[in-house]
């Protein structure tokens, strides 16, 4: 039911009955390693490109999700998905596998909570029994397509982000133990008018408080309300930029609940400069981390803002800037 | 940012820029700039030093010695780019790395690399100088107008 502006609210609250977080091998010396269901150590995974391992990563995270859900893939009726390769081919690719009815997806790195969003509203108006929502994201595979070869020897800047190896997976279903869905806030598109491709975090925070500010808007509620709310990859500049942007709207941010995805998955001595970025970011970190904490009872509430960042490399070829969104999905325990 | 691009901003967008630039992280600038010319110069008496060696042991003399020089250094970043350690080492010293020949060598090297899944004529062949074609394109087209300008001073009698 659509409340307020942009707010779905799932009045069956739709279960997240299995969910997967698979990584390569950066993430298995990751400050959430523990929470990965399957980590990788190589990061071609045994395929001989890396676009070929990124839908390998995928296969495995739905793979394993399905499993988790005690259920088989016979009986999940849609597979929504989105990711970074050109024409999301990762996610095409993990259809083509799974042959379960598809719907293609993108909203770059907003991919995972976009996917979730429409997952549960399909479960919720009953079209569906279980779908399927899924993204991923390979780091090579990724700096390939949007900037220099992996192995190239350009200095990045404090403001880079690294891109995160790995794929989330979630089965919502009607029925079944685990997180509900309760509602989901679909973003504006939101332009700056920024342009670095190594500041993403300053590009997409705008976007992020733009949905924040909708949802609490159309949920009449204070951000105090969740136990934890997490961006997907703003990483430090971003985060920061956020937590001013949102006290200058006059949003009172509590800031030991407030994180960013991109920030909590990687240890301070790994070299990912701003944090982690990426679809699998707030992908992983979700569907591993958080709801793992929610399962033993230290996270009620949760609300999770995928950020993305709508460019391409030809839209950087033209010189345009990066116009940015963010879907927020609020889960309950 | 420039002034002309600035102008087409809303007062929103200007007022954005201006938090976002403040909360940015700087570049440490002067740090970068010692670290690229401790390493650069490094390279550089790296060289200098293949070089005698090229001098001194293989007959060669000032004048030939350069291009045998060049060589070995082109093979050592090849091979740095090629175990996966040449970025770092960039990412370390920056300018240092990335304006002697070596870091051609690496710009050459790192796209054959990636692109090699993609098959040797399409892939390799396709994409080899992606990054080092415009240096290519540029530095004999500078060398034409460099070339046309003294041989029109010569033709006019010369200085």
């Amino acid at each position: 039911m659509l409340q307020g502006h942009q707010t779905w609210v799932f009045d069956s609250k739709p279960v997240i009955s299995g969910c997967a977080a698979v990584g390569g091998p950066f993430e298995s010396n990751s400050a959430l390693a523990d929470d990965f269901d399957r980590l990788n150590e190589d990061l071609w995974l045994g395929q001989d490109s890396f676009e070929k391992a990124e839908k390998k990563l995928m296969e495995q995270a739905c793979e394993i999700a399905i499993k988790k859900a005690g259920t088989k893939k016979e009986d999940v009726q849609f597979f929504l998905s989105g990711d970074l390769i050109n024409q999301i081919t990762s996610s095409s690719f993990t259809a083509r596998t799974l042959g379960v009815p598809y719907l293609g997806i993108y909203g770059a790195c907003s991919s995972s909570m976009e996917g979730l969003a429409l997952a549960s509203l399909l479960v919720d108006s009953k079209f569906a029994k279980n779908a399927l929502a899924a993204t991923s994201s390979h780091n090579a595979a990724c700096e390939k397509q949007y900037r220099y070869p992996t192995e190239y020897g350009a200095q990045k800047p404090p403001t880079a982000q690294w891109t995160v190896t790995g794929s989330g997976a979630a089965l919502v279903s009607q029925e079944g133990e685990g997180p509900r869905v309760v509602c989901a806030t679909i973003g504006r598109v939101v332009d700056m008018g920024l342009s670095d491709p190594f500041n993403m975090g300053g590009a997409m925070a705008p976007a992020a408080v733009e949905t924040i500010t909708a949802h609490i808007r159309d949920m009449r509620l204070e951000l105090s309300y969740y136990d934890l709310i997490a961006t997907g990859d703003l990483g430090r500049v971003g985060h920061e930029i956020a937590v001013e942007l949102l006290t200058k709207h006059g949003i009172s941010v509590p800031k030991d609940k407030f994180t960013d995805c991109g920030i909590l998955l990687y240890k301070e001595d790994q070299p990912v400069f701003s944090g982690g970025s990426g679809c699998a970011c707030a992908a992983v970190t979700t569907y591993g981390h958080l709801v793992n904490r929610m399962k033993k009872g230290e996270l009620k509430k949760v609300l999770i803002i995928a950020t993305g960042a709508l460019l391409s490399p030809m839209s950087y070829q033209q010189k345009e800037s990066i116009p940015c969104v963010a879907h927020a999905v609020s889960l309950e325990m | 940012m420039s002034s002309k691009k600035k102008k087409n901003l809303t007062p929103t967008q200007q007022q954005y820029q201006q938090i976002a630039k403040s909360k940015e992280p700087k570049r440490p600038i002067l740090l970068n700039s010692i670290k690229a010319f401790l390493v650069g110069g490094l390279i550089c008496v790296i060289g200098q030093a293949i070089k005698m060696g090229f001098i001194h042991y293989f007959e060669f003399t000032e004048e030939t010695a350069g291009n045998p020089t060049i060589a070995v250094l082109i093979f050592i970043s090849t091979l740095l780019t090629s175990f996966g350690v040449y970025d770092y080492i960039a990412q370390w010293a920056g300018a240092g790395t990335a304006v002697p020949v070596t870091g051609f060598a690496n710009t050459v090297t790192s796209a054959a690399l990636e692109h090699r899944t993609e098959g040797f004529v399409l892939g390799v062949g396709g994409n080899m100088f992606k990054i080092a074609g415009p240096v290519i394109v540029f530095g004999v087209f500078s060398a034409f107008v460099v070339a046309i300008i003294k041989l029109t001073i010569e033709a006019l009698g010369g200085i």
